[in-house]
């Protein structure tokens, strides 16, 4: 590692994360509730555009993010409400629309594409980024990436330590059940994808505004909302963990730098294609770790039970549950 | 029925409109060159159907996953792949002899190829746990990063690499086509060909109905005697199989050489044909000759307006919301026995 300053190594690697991360977070929140939001990708795109767009043409920065929150919720409330009111698979009307979603914002944004923009600068956080070591890597980046930080913790306890988050995690194991204790599955299921839909939102102008800075065609943030939707799997559902898969996978992307430089030989393509066979791999891995035989054999070795709980999680009961009667 | 249609296509109109005026561009010039882009001529409707074949063979492959239940977003992927095993074939073929027989291998060639990429994600998902979607979307980035290593490396145009692909075959590899016209009888033959073969093989044979049977209630199909897991194999071998002969024409037929964007999406705009078509074999080709208009037609936007040419991929999806969005509205006023009921 000649030549790594580790501090910038992993300032790096917080930052580059945020994007990801704050969708991830958003999406288990609409998971946990019980809501698959598949447009991921075409939703980050088209909020990078809003949030790029909004910027540019009023020079607010929040004007930005509040514009990317407001497609993201958008696009959430659509996949909710097609799904809830009219009965189609949600994986369907996802689909669909995230392939819409980013024609959307190919067609809208070309004449913002290459323009010079506003952008979220450091905004270190006063006293902590002084600490050594620990302030430059944590606490002295801009405000969207202290923000992600900040989202890992609250969306944990807001979803293990308050009634509200009791509440979505009923509805997603069992929404009938959750009717029959008074509550309303379908208004909970809204109110939580369009949640998720504002972190995924704030994610995309995150991309255009601070993390990918721009507009253009392609913006750089293509494929990451798939990712995202990958490391809720990896997180099993728990903000935590996902977080974690998150800062794992900011971590490869910049290593992938180094090593193009460290393997000159070794073609750019490779590095680019790399983290999608490696997702394939830990999904893989993660399916094959839940199996009973493997569980049996694990009973033994405290080591690997160890990992295997850490890595399994069980989907919400009612995820992706389409509503009866309709096809 | 009507209704439901007229109110569908009002829809993408009226959003298709705001979309417009969002973008300061002129609606009703932009409708008249998509229109005239697509129809205006016969040389465009040649074009038209150069879209049409990869499109329609696309579909047919993604009637037989959908059928056994199956979302094979992976058929961008499979396309791609068997796009690179006919390269590979016709690239040993530089000497002028048997171009024929090589043609031949080369198609097969795309076939396997992208059978096997679709088994990859099958065993992915019936051995490995992963969902489909995922899989399919994994070995479709991996699929485009082995294009373009290829493009630049390995299969490079003498002195320089570039974006415009590898080098042209020799004519005598060219499938061969229809002077003016540009359009392979073969390929369009072949096309005709696998709607056919795909009806018959859906509604007529034994396999087609374990597709449905399982498709409906894998648990039920499984306690009665078929294997569910099997069968989602074959049927992407059968998905793969015309996505990557879909591949193959666009190598052989169209481009004479492998370039970076050798699949154009057609592989997702594929799954959108099927879904508007309501998973009908017979329909599938009618929206896929649409699908191919808009895109086609919507070429000229860059050109005559400075707009961006992805309008077509908004009108196709917001088409697809629209149809879905009517038809369960539907389903659910017959459900409640509304006026509609019958309609």
């Amino acid at each position: 590692m000649q030549g790594v300053d580790i501090t910038i190594l992993l300032a790096g690697i917080v930052a580059g994360a945020a994007p990801i991360l704050l969708a991830t977070l958003g999406e288990t929140i609409t998971e946990k509730a019980g809501i698959i939001n598949l447009s991921l990708d075409g939703t980050i795109i088209l909020s990078a555009m809003a949030a790029f767009a909004a910027a540019v043409t009023t020079g607010s920065l929040l004007a930005g993010f509040a514009a990317g929150a407001a497609v993201g919720a958008s696009i959430a409330a659509a996949v909710a409400l097609f799904s809830l009111r009219l009965g189609l698979s949600q994986v369907a009307v996802g689909f669909v629309l995230t392939l819409m979603t980013k024609d959307l914002a190919y067609f809208l944004g070309t004449s913002y594409a290459r323009m010079e923009g506003p952008l979220a600068g450091p905004m270190p956080v006063p006293v902590l980024s002084k600490i050594p070591f620990l302030g430059p890597v944590l606490f002295s980046h801009s405000l969207p990436v202290t923000f992600s930080m900040v989202m890992i913790l609250a969306s944990w306890w807001y979803l293990y330590r308050t009634p509200s988050g009791l509440k979505i995690r009923c509805v997603g194991e069992n929404p009938d059940g959750a009717y029959a204790r008074g509550i309303d599955p379908d208004r909970v299921q809204l109110f939580y994808a369009v949640a998720g839909g504002l972190l995924v939102g704030v994610a995309g102008a995150a991309f255009s505004l601070c993390v990918k800075p721009g507009w253009g065609q392609p913006q750089g943030c293509e494929g990451s909302g798939w990712i995202a939707l990958a490391l809720v799997i990896f997180g099993g559902w728990h903000p935590v963990k996902a977080a974690v898969g998150a800062y794992l996978f900011s971590f490869l992307q910049v290593m992938s730098i180094y090593l193009q430089a460290w393997w000159p030989d070794v073609p750019a393509q490779v590095f680019q294609v790399a983290p999608f066979p490696l997702m394939i791999f830990i999904l893989v891995l993660i399916s094959v770790a839940q199996r009973e035989t493997v569980m049996r054999a694990a009973r033994n070795h405290p080591a690997l039970r160890a990992i295997i709980q850490t890595l399994s999680g069980k989907a919400p009961a009612a995820l992706g549950r389409q509503k009866k009667g309709t096809g | 029925m009507a209704l439901e249609t007229a109110l569908t296509l009002t829809v993408v109109l009226g959003f298709t409109t705001l979309v417009l005026l969002l973008a300061g561009a002129p609606p009703l010039e932009s409708y008249r060159q998509i229109v005239k882009g697509s129809l205006g001529s016969w040389g465009k409707v040649t074009h038209v159907i150069k879209v049409w074949i990869p499109l329609t063979l696309a579909a047919c492959g993604l009637l037989y996953t959908f059928r056994i239940g199956l979302w094979n977003i992976g058929v961008e992927g499979q396309v791609m792949v068997g796009a690179v095993l006919t390269t590979y074939v016709l690239r040993t073929g530089s000497d002028g002899q048997h171009g024929q027989y090589l043609l031949a291998a080369a198609l097969l060639a795309g076939m396997a190829g992208g059978a096997l990429w679709a088994v990859m994600a099958g065993y992915l998902k019936t051995r490995g746990g992963v969902h489909e979607i995922f899989a399919g979307l994994g070995l479709n980035f991996v699929a485009q990063g082995l294009v373009l290593w290829l493009i630049f490396g390995p299969w490079k145009q003498p002195g320089i690499a570039s974006m415009s692909g590898t080098e042209t075959f020799a004519e005598h590899l060219w499938m061969p086509y229809l002077e003016g016209l540009r359009i392979s009888p073969a390929a369009l033959g072949m096309t005709l060909t696998s709607v056919v073969l795909t009806a018959y093989m859906l509604r007529a044979t034994r396999f087609g109905l374990y597709l449905k049977a399982i498709g409906s209630n894998e648990k039920a199909a499984f306690l009665f005697g078929l294997r569910p897991q099997a069968t989602m194999i074959l049927a992407m071998v059968c998905a793969g199989g015309f996505a990557g002969l879909a591949g193959s024409f666009q190598v052989a037929g169209v481009y004479h050489r492998l370039i970076p964007a050798i699949s154009s999406g057609y592989g997702y705009l594929a799954l959108l044909v099927v879904m508007l078509s309501g998973f009908s074999v017979w329909v599938s080709p009618l929206v896929a000759f649409f699908f191919a208009c808009l895109n086609v037609g919507s070429i000229q936007l860059p050109m005559v307006l400075q707009l961006d040419s992805s309008l077509s991929g908004v009108i196709q999806g917001t088409l697809v919301m629209a149809a879905l969005a009517m038809h369960a509205m539907r389903a659910r006023s017959r459900k409640g026995g509304g006026p509609d009921a019958g309609g």
